[in-house]
């Protein structure tokens, strides 16, 4: 079969295309190199939908963002992921710093961002913010910016994409595209696929996938960004709060998580490994300095996991959406910050794209928007979970103590469309193992399920893909292995 | 929703929460108490703990840990206590209304005149102490692998470095020798092993197994699969000393870094909790709310099983008295003396004394932040006058000093509103130094 369309990448901007074109009566697939989708840039990020007056105005990534972020309303309704427009602060701490503010602030209400206002009185700002540090001068308040669990909105795109008729299929790394007769073959490690189209969504290894068709004209570096992560109620923030930025980036800032965590970071560090997801000591020292400069009372000893992402980044700086001249092959790739806010808007661009490409673009009749919202244990009365309990005993069976996740919300992580195949795909799906204890109660609970679900043994329940097992090997087998060599010697 | 209602709600099914319903059943009140465990069966996390050395103090014998709890289990079905498994308590009000949920009742509602609240701790992990470096799969706080190894049957690894000299993670390195794997060491940050002389002797001293002090785990490597660690030398402030690196390799990594009891229900109920992360409680073990009480780990980590046992004695009794003759009663407004950790002191339990209660005997529990020896621990009242004191040759954090004292009995001011209790050098040593 030739697939009409192939997306290759599995983050937050594949799905967002793919879930795009689900609308259209089209043979599409996602190849995903990972166990899972959402497993690079997507999931660990800042989760920031930006307001979109930052980026510099010869880029494309403004006005997507801008753009973007607009999307965003009518996306949560259809697919009922989590976010909160809470507005953002740029926060000044000389007063040299508010000429910035001021010219963002003109810029921004002149491209169409809305509601942009710097505010200079110290009393209401702390009064909106009130654990913004004393040093504070002005800020620029952005209503219309929010905060979004970037992997969560990533699943339920996936699953709405997959309801449509999109086939995803992970653990599928490219390794060679051959391009002949207007017809794209692309080769995984143990299938071939076939398409007419295909489109690059591959993130930091965009430029690798982009040169397997003989266009070699950017390039992706990774740029690597640490987080610290706060425990729940540890500190309760109602802006999101950005420092004034430099020409470098945004800035380490402190930012609420729509779970009501709190988080400081990113940093910035060029590296040249796209696998180095590490924390250094430097790094995580680097960021709550920063973050201190916001938040003095940062709450240190209430961090409960540290982490980093790493954004692909383009030697142009500015995202890289181009109909190439290899016809049929698109490339999305560069997108950095704010692509995240502007997924919305980089799809509408490839649908364009693709009409000038001759794919018909009419909407099916039975496409169906709408991804339903998970049903959630804390969102229900307690009349409402007596009776869940009674139609479904998995209602009633706590499995992660921290989060008060039933081992029904698991089961529907796991058997919903592209569901959760790994223990990291069980907790960013719906959260255990995220609390205070990090899995320490829930672990052995959450591989049983895996392997009773996914029926297979339990030293093959894996942490996120290939060689990250939990378990190595039954008890006594070592010493029985190790007895056996010995009589053979 | 199914209902009930009890004299006594006992939250946890572990060797404290078992102890106390028993001793509230014993009672001549004839109370009928409720245990509701979240776990598929009665013991909680002495199940797990396969060793031996349980029951020194209380049986006068050695046991492993399911043998110990065993005779609290046979005991509660010798009573016919009910209990309620694989039970999660969701929420505690001020009324004491206790909401569980189950998979085979439902939402449950049990009504009650007094709770013990008896949940245990859980292990500090990695992130609350911020190892940088990857998050690949093989990191496992040291419960956690034993709940593994001795309870599922499965390894977590082959070749360890275990993070932290807490008693688990000692006994792990044990435990794992024996499975045919390898520990390569056990890294401790204090320049003293943080759990028991026992286990060091025991777990690792007689199997080889190198202990290193002074050293944390500074950079975790590994991609997929942990394949090693840094540790490096720490200073005075545990500030790493540069250029004392060393590389181990290791494809599991088990951490032993402290214990913290399980107090989100206690807090959500609307308790206070003091700075050891156990709820504020007074010489009866009474939490900030009137009739629920506290015991065992979830009030304060204790060294051994038979402690938690003795606590968890005191809680049921202080429970039936509290029936027997406050409850339903009008509050009466307390006065109140509390207890403050002073010097070379972590915390003090009880954190609180209730004045009408000066002449009773109070066990007081406390730990040490750091070890010394030929000490004088001392209480003194806010006027700085010495009340009692007492020799003691050596005290180490790992080990929990405990004593009996009746104020009445002291010269306490009686208008005093606070006492300080300290552990500071003998004055004899001072003046042998100079």
């Amino acid at each position: 079969m030739i697939y009409d369309v192939i997306i290759i990448g599995g983050g937050v901007i594949g799905c967002c295309i793919a879930r795009t074109l689900s609308k259209f009566d089209l043979n599409i697939a996602l190849l995903e190199k990972e166990a899972d989708i959402a497993s690079g840039t997507t999931k660990a990020n800042s989760g920031v939908v930006h307001a979109g007056f930052a980026s510099p105005r010869e880029y494309v990534k403004r006005d997507m963002c801008i753009t973007g972020n607009k999307l965003y309303t009518q996306a949560v309704e259809e697919l009922n992921f989590p976010f909160q427009r809470i507005g953002s602060f740029v926060v000044a701490l000389e007063d040299n710093q508010i000429k910035k503010l001021e010219e963002q602030r003109r810029q921004g209400t002149q491209d169409g961002v809305s509601g942009l206002e710097v505010i200079l009185d110290k009393e209401k700002i702390k009064y909106m913010e009130p654990n913004l540090t004393d040093e504070v001068v002005g800020v620029l308040h952005a209503p219309t910016a929010g905060i979004v669990s970037p992997y969560e909105m990533t699943y339920a795109l996936a699953e709405n994409a997959a309801t449509n008729g999109v086939k995803f299929f992970r653990n599928q790394r490219v390794r060679r595209i051959n391009h002949q007769n207007y017809t794209f073959t692309i080769k995984t490690k143990e299938k071939e696929f076939e398409a007419s189209n295909v489109i690059n969504a591959a993130g930091v290894y965009g430029a690798k996938i982009s040169k397997m068709v003989g266009l070699d004209y950017f390039n992706i570096m990774p740029r690597k960004g640490e987080y610290i992560l706060f425990d729940r109620n540890a500190l309760h923030l109602n802006k999101i709060l950005f420092p004034t930025p430099t020409k470098v980036s945004k800035g380490i800032l402190v930012c609420p998580t729509v779970s009501g965590n709190t988080f400081v970071g990113p940093n910035a560090q060029n590296i040249s490994d796209r696998k180095d997801f590490a924390t250094t000591e430097a790094g995580l020292k680097e960021i709550l300095e920063g973050g201190k400069k916001l938040v003095p009372n940062l709450p240190v000893r209430a961090s409960i996991r540290n982490f980093a992402g790493l954004r692909a980044v383009p030697d142009t700086y500015d995202f890289i959406i181009d109909n190439t001249d290899v016809y049929g092959f698109i490339n999305v790739v560069g997108i950095l910050s704010p692509g995240l806010t502007s997924c919305y808007a980089i799809a509408e661009r490839v649908v364009d794209f693709l009409e000038l490409l001759g794919v018909n673009t009419k909407i099916k009749e039975d496409y169906n928007p709408i991804r339903p919202k998970p049903e959630l244990f804390k969102d229900f009365s307690k009349k409402e979970l007596d009776k869940k309990i009674k139609e479904d005993p998995a209602w009633g069976r706590i499995i992660c103590r921290c989060e008060t996740i039933p081992e029904k919300e698991i089961l529907n992580a796991i058997h919903s469309p592209v569901g959760a195949n790994t223990l990291d795909g069980i907790k960013f799906r719906c959260r255990p193992g995220m609390g205070r204890c990090q899995g320490g109660f829930c672990k052995p609970r959450l591989i049983e399920i895996l392997s009773r679900e996914l029926n297979i043994p339990y030293e093959e329940v894996v942490k996120t893909g290939e060689d990250t097992n939990f378990l190595v090997a039954k008890t006594k087998d070592v010493v029985l292995n190790k007895l056996e060599g010995g009589i053979e010697e | 929703m199914k209902k009930y209602k009890a004299d006594v709600v006992v939250i946890g099914a572990g060797a404290g929460g078992l102890a106390a319903a028993i001793e509230v059943k014993k009672s001549k009140l004839n109370l009928n108490v409720l245990v509701i465990e979240r776990d598929k069966e009665l013991g909680g996390i002495t199940l797990q703990c396969i060793h031996n050395g349980f029951g020194l103090k209380e049986f006068n014998e050695e046991l492993t840990g399911p043998e110990y709890v065993q005779r609290f289990i046979n005991q509660v079905v010798d009573l016919k206590i009910p209990y309620l498994l694989d039970s999660m308590v969701i929420e505690i009000t001020r009324e004491k209304i206790v909401y569980a949920v189950n998979n085979k009742e439902g939402l449950i509602e049990v009504e009650a005149k007094a709770i013990i609240l008896a949940m245990g701790c859980r292990e500090k992990t990695r992130g609350a102490i911020n190892i940088p470096g990857f998050r690949p799969a093989g990191i496992y706080t040291a419960g956690q692998a034993q709940r593994f190894v001795n309870i599922e049957g499965y390894l977590p690894g082959n070749s360890y470095v275990i993070l932290g000299s807490g008693d688990i993670g000692m006994i792990m390195a044990r435990r794992l020798t024996w499975e045919g794997c390898k520990v390569k060491a056990v890294v401790e940050i204090q320049p003293y092993v943080s759990g028991l002389l026992r286990n060091q002797v025991q777990c690792l001293e007689d199997y080889d197994i190198p202990l290193i002090t002074s050293y944390t785990v500074t950079k975790i490597h590994g991609k997929d699969r942990i394949k090693g660690v840094t540790i490096s030398k720490v200073g005075r402030n545990f500030d790493r000393i540069i250029g004392s690196d060393k590389f181990i390799e290791c494809d599991t990594l088990l951490l032993s870094v402290g214990l913290i009891p399980e107090n989100e229900l206690t807090l959500q109920a609307g308790a206070e909790l003091s700075k050891n992360g156990g709820p504020i409680v007074d010489e009866n073990l009474e939490t900030t709310i009137e009739g629920i009480f506290a015991c065992g780990n979830v009030l304060q980590v204790h060294d051994l099983v038979d402690m938690v046992t003795v606590e968890a004695k005191r809680a049921g009794n202080n429970a039936i008295e509290y029936i027997n003759s406050r409850y339903g009663k009008e509050l009466k407004k307390k006065e109140i003396i509390k207890c403050v950790a002073g010097e070379n002191v972590n915390y003090v339990k009880p954190d609180i004394i209730n004045k009408h209660d000066i002449s009773k005997e109070v066990v007081f529990t406390f730990r040490v932040k750091y070890p010394d020896r030929r000490v004088l621990v001392q209480f003194k009242d806010e006027s700085n006058n010495v009340i009692y004191k007492r020799k003691k040759i050596y005290v180490i954090p790992s080990e929990m000093i405990e004593l009996n004292l009746n104020l009445g009995e002291t010269n306490i001011n009686p208008a005093c509103k606070s006492i300080t209790i300290e552990v500071i050098p003998r004055p004899e040593v001072l003046i042998e130094e100079d």
